[in-house]
């Protein structure tokens, strides 16, 4: 007889209000008719995401393992599925935004029928809106939130695909620049297909080497002097390699400029915003619950890794003349910086550093500021697309000094500027990396922020102090839903820079990982 | 002595600061529409402040009173809570500023009442007034220096008034910078203060000043004398002050002669007790103040411009001062009277030259003036009175000021007090020979005006203050030496007033003054008075005139030793960054856009590639653990 395992409904509770609610959406796109279906997938939508939100909020401080162990619901991973459900609704807001294209959404209506077919054009001017998005941007939001829960690493794996599906067929659905859509969403399906065997492969290697999957008993294992012998040590190398690549860390990086590049814009700022939360998380946890007794085997290839990640994201950077692969890199180059958070492993007075709490700041304070900023990118429109080459920028605060504000905002914000949160976020992981004796990665991290911050302000310059082109791009009015997005972003940039002591310390507190 | 929260009227002297400051935002603010009234509510915030600081005092009764106010500064290490000290000290100055600072705001309604940017006008002195009022009521050396950085920035503000004179724009250049030195020397005398005894609050630093070693202790006078010979215009950062006389007469008067150049020697006497642990330091500021109010006197003798005359004298007086502080104990009390009376009858004598310059279509030079006697009786009168007064001539205010500073000086006993009442002494004569050339020049003789000149008697707006002054110019002496002695009032400051042991005789010390200004008086008449004084300054001079006229070449050494200097560090510099840190910086940004250029041709969108960099990657993070672990 089959025992049924511990199921802790209420620890469970964000996921399956996440889950549930893309449940209900693929029930609604099979039965609802087609005119209704929009408005009532974004309620479905927002109420799953929002629910989740709530639920983790309350969830705060809770401690425990649950589904057979395979589950941590801990403060860290409460903090990140609230940093996820938070950032997915603003993401779906964006999805749902309806005044800004001419069509009336930035999705393709039917992604089956050829580019530049007859079918294809004649859709092209037809209100049909694409639904099937939100139910899929809810299973990638679940799988992200069950991704930095996972205590076992087949839940992990398990929650990787779960999660990188639905993202690799809403990369392809852009309405304009159908191809390069198209071509982004395989490139991203064969090259995550191919990280995902690594991590599967580096899976199968831990379980020989240790007999489970379980990531407490990998860590007695580990513990052992010889970092737990060849089999153990190869396949963590494979895992890191898996959640790398999600993470867009350089080398794994390859793929992040075309697919932000080719990606609807909503999309992209989904997949910058709340992807490298989850693949953080599940970095964090493996690196440091399943691999925290031997850190080190891992410290010195994650200080290299951090290091090539920052110079490769900053350096190339420099010569990106589209605003979408300059955010690509930029995200590279931050992936760098927050490894340097996760090097913040040890050296507090306990014997434990800050390094948990900061990253998971900073990655609030960056998906916050990227959801931002590719929100304001959807607003610069040239023809029936976004104006998303950087010399369309041009002279904008002149057209629209608000819309350049709030770029220069987040523009700050991404460089890490002071009083915004993109300074504090960075002060916390430097500090964090300094008390763990890691001056000299803060001292190339401090170099390569300065090189990053070139093409930041590039930007802000080339948008206050040239003349503006002659046929230079309209800004939409954007509608209610990216106008909230906007709102909070903002808000949150400032107030995580001005007054940042509350969620630092929420973040602090939250650094907890039991398993 | 104890001090005491506040109570009563006192509780609200912030708003002492808060009257002129509001004034101010009122104006700067409110733009041309406040231009109609603009200088009444600039006028009534300071007379406002003087009944509320009136009424303090009266309130005071000798103790010293602690207004707290908030934490400006709150951070582990350093906390600096902005409150106001409002004590016999302060109470002096508050008057002082607010009573000469309302009577100046009523004169210049009509000094500048043709300008078109009157309203700016005031708005700048409402700021200067609130500035200096913080300088003096602040309970900390950080508040003392905010309201220091404030009255430059008035002060700079005001000399530059007229900013289309490249002359007067210059002139407040050359005032910011030589404050900027001083004003360096104060900001390291607090971090000093605080990096040894981690507070910079009066209370704090005084009561544990002794605990200090004597460098230390030394270090800090040193550096809040360089502070106040910057503000004061004392040697050797006097050059400042006489060209700050560009600015409107109205701001040479309050500012750069009753109150903001006083503001060094409030500095000293507020830090007494720093200095009372410091013989040295004490010892420079003694030299400081001899060595100027020399270089003032000489400088002034030769002086064709009215109000530059006026200048050097004020430098002179200043240094009377100083000299008089640095004395220590016996020398406090007859400093700050000094302060006070001159106070009165330079501010005095500032708006007569103010009265005159009107008339005379903004003329300044006295070659161009005489025989105005009488055309312009109440500014003649009142003029003469503040004349009378600055040389000492018996029983008015400089009489007894500058005796009780010379007789505090020879009280010293030994050499060094007969030299430096020997200097005094002789200072006073020069200053009775330049001021009496004034005279001679500007009243007197006959007319030298330029054509189409028709002199005038000033509107009452203007002569009332000036009346008020020569008021104060003769009886203020009288009043705060014998009828009611400054030195009681400030007794819970400077402590109780001891009766010195005279080495000479103070009867013996007043005639001999008075005779050397009788001499300096009469000198005067026979070598201007009884002659014709040519419209054009002679060129050919004794070396002596030549030097006095260029001020002792203060400016030439300046030049020399410091602009030239830092023009040619500037330049070097200059080249340096050019060539080598632009060019540095500049070849660092061509190789990382190279670089940048060159790790890019690897992003070259095929899928195969891609994979085979990750392959790549794989393989080194494998064969990097393995390393490690193996290792």
């Amino acid at each position: 007889m089959i025992q049924a395992p511990d199921l802790s409904l209420g620890a469970l509770a964000p996921l399956l209000f996440v889950f549930g609610a893309a449940c209900v959406g693929v029930l609604v796109e099979a039965f609802a008719p087609r005119e209704t279906r929009h408005p009532v997938q974004v309620a479905i939508a927002l109420v799953g995401t929002l629910g989740g939100l709530v639920t983790s909020l309350l969830l705060a401080g809770e401690r425990q393992v649950t589904a057979g162990g395979a589950l941590a619901v801990d403060g860290a991973a409460v903090f990140l599925q609230a940093t996820i459900a938070g950032l997915g609704a603003l993401s779906i807001l964006l999805f749902a935004e309806r005044s800004l294209d001419p069509a009336r959404s930035a999705f393709v209506a039917a992604a089956a029928v050829p580019a530049g077919s007859p079918r294809d054009r004649e859709l092209m001017t037809a209100h049909r809106v694409q639904t099937e998005v939100y139910p899929l941007t809810m299973f990638a939001i679940g799988g992200m939130m069950l991704f930095v829960a996972a205590n076992d690493l087949l839940v992990m794996f398990v929650a990787l695909e779960v999660l990188s599906l639905p993202l690799y067929l809403i990369s392809g659905l852009a309405r304009r620049r159908r191809l390069l859509s198209q071509e982004a969403a395989v490139k991203y399906f064969l090259l995550g297909s191919f990280a995902s065997a690594f991590f599967l492969y580096g899976l199968a290697l831990v379980y020989g080497a240790t007999g489970s999957i379980r990531l407490s008993a990998i860590r007695q294992d580990a513990a052992a002097e010889t970092g737990g012998g060849v089999l153990l040590v190869l396949g963590l190398a494979l895992l890191i390699v898996g959640l790398m690549f999600k993470a867009s860390v350089a080398p794994f990086h390859a793929w992040t400029p075309d697919v932000y590049q080719g990606a609807p814009t909503p999309v992209t700022a989904f997949m910058a915003a709340c992807t490298k939360v989850a693949a953080f998380g599940a970095i964090l946890r493996l690196l440091y619950v399943a691999f925290g007794t031997s850190e080190w085997t891992w410290r010195p290839l994650v200080y290299g890794i951090a290091i090539v990640s920052m110079v490769v994201g900053a350096v190339l950077g420099l010569t990106q003349t589209d605003l979408k692969r300059m955010l690509a890199y930029s995200s590279i180059a931050h992936a760098g910086f927050l490894l340097t958070g996760v090097l913040g492993f040890g050296g507090g007075a306990d014997g434990t550093g800050s390094g948990l709490g900061a990253t998971m700041f900073y990655l609030l304070a960056y998906g916050l500021a990227t959801l931002g900023i590719f929100a304001v990118l959807t607003l610069v429109r040239e023809g029936d697309g976004e104006a998303t080459h950087l010399s369309k920028w041009a002279g904008l605060a002149r057209r629209s000094p608000l819309t350049a504000a709030v770029m220069a905002l987040f523009l700050l914000a991404l460089a890490g500027i002071p009083l915004t949160s993109g300074f504090t976020g960075k002060f916390a992981v430097f500090r964090a990396a300094i008390d763990d004796g890691a001056w000299p990665l803060v001292v190339v991290a401090l170099l390569a922020s300065a090189v990053a911050a070139f093409f930041y302000l590039r930007v802000i310059v080339l948008m206050y102090f040239s003349e503006p082109a002659a046929d230079g791009p309209t800004v939409g009015v954007p509608g209610l839903p990216t106008t909230i997005v906007l709102a909070v972003t903002v808000a949150a940039t400032v107030v995580l820079g001005v007054v940042p002591g509350a969620v630092l310390d929420l973040a602090e507190e939250a650094a907890i990982f039991v398993g | 002595m104890e001090t005491v929260p506040a109570d009563g009227l006192i509780a609200a002297s912030w708003l002492l600061i808060a009257l002129p400051l509001a004034g101010a935002a009122v104006l700067l603010l409110g733009g041309r529409r406040t231009d109609r009234w603009g200088h009444l509510l600039g006028t009534g915030t300071v007379v406002a402040a003087f009944v509320l600081g009136l009424l303090c005092t009266l309130q005071l009764d000798g103790r010293q009173v602690e207004v707290g106010l908030y934490t400006f500064v709150a951070t582990g290490s350093l906390d600096v809570p902005v409150g106001l000290l409002f004590d016999p000290l302060s109470a002096v100055f508050v008057l002082l500023i607010t009573g000469v600072g309302a009577l100046i705001h009523v004169y210049s309604i009509g000094y500048m009442a043709h300008d078109p940017r009157r309203r700016r006008f005031f708005a700048y002195l409402n700021l200067f007034v609130a500035a200096m009022l913080l300088l003096v009521l602040g309970d900390n050396y950080v508040a003392l220096y905010v309201g220091w950085e404030g009255v430059g920035l008035a002060s700079y503000l005001l000399i530059a008034f007229w900013h289309e004179r490249p002359a007067a724009a210059t002139a407040a250049k050359k005032a910011f910078i030589m404050n900027r030195v001083g004003d360096v020397g104060l900001a390291l005398a607090i971090f000093l203060m605080f990096a040894q005894l981690g507070t910079v609050s009066y209370d704090g630093v005084f009561g544990s000043v002794g605990t200090l070693a004597a460098g230390t202790v030394t270090a800090i006078g040193l550096l809040l004398l360089l502070g106040a010979c910057g503000k004061s215009g004392q040697f050797p950062l006097q050059a400042w002050l006489p060209d700050a006389m560009e600015g409107p007469t109205p701001v040479s008067a309050l500012i750069h002669a009753a109150t903001m150049v006083t503001a060094g020697v409030y500095l000293i006497a507020r830090s007494a007790p720093i200095y009372d642990e410091t013989p040295t330091a004490r010892a420079v500021v003694l030299a400081v103040g001899a060595i100027t109010l020399l270089i003032g006197a000489i400088a002034g003798c030769a002086q064709d411009d009215i109000k530059k005359v006026l200048a050097y004298s004020t430098v002179s007086q200043i240094g009377y001062m100083f000299l008089a502080v640095g004395l220590g104990p016996i020398g406090y009390v007859a400093g700050l009277a000094h302060l006070l009376t001159h106070g009165f009858f330079k501010a005095g004598l500032f708006l007569g030259a103010g009265s005159v310059m009107h008339a005379m279509n903004d003329q300044v030079d006295m070659r161009r003036f005489g025989g105005l006697a009488p055309h312009m009786k109440v500014t003649f009168v009142t003029f003469g009175l503040g004349y009378l007064a600055l040389i000492g001539f018996p029983f008015l205010s400089g009489f007894y000021t500058k005796d009780a500073i010379i007789e505090a000086a020879f009280d010293r006993g030994d050499g060094w007090g007969y030299l430096l009442g020997g200097v005094a002494i002789l200072a006073a004569g020069l200053t009775a020979f330049y001021m009496t050339r004034l005279m001679l020049m500007t009243f007197f003789g006959r007319p030298r005006w330029e054509p189409g000149v028709h002199p005038h008697e000033s509107p009452p707006v203007m002569t009332a203050p000036m009346v008020l002054l020569a008021v104060g110019s003769v009886f203020a002496g009288f009043l705060l030496v014998v009828a009611f002695p400054l030195e009681e009032w400030l007794a819970p400051v400077f402590g109780e007033p001891v009766e010195a042991e005279h080495v000479v005789a103070p009867i013996v010390v007043s005639v001999l003054v008075t005779a050397v200004m009788v001499i300096g008086v009469l000198t005067a008449w026979l070598f201007v008075g009884r002659r014709e004084v040519p419209a054009a300054a002679p060129v050919r001079v004794s070396p002596v005139t030549r030097a006095a006229r260029r001020a002792l070449y203060a400016d030439a050494v300046n030049e020399s030793l410091l602009m030239r200097p830092g023009q040619w560090l500037a330049r070097a510099l200059v080249f340096v960054d050019n060539r080598g840190v632009d060019g540095a910086v500049n070849g660092l940004a061509a190789s990382l856009g190279g670089s940048s250029s060159r790790l890019g041709r690897t992003q070259t969108g095929f899928v195969r590639s891609y994979a085979l960099s990750m392959l790549g990657g794989a393989v080194v993070v494998a064969g990097a653990l393995l390393a490690v672990t193996a290792g």
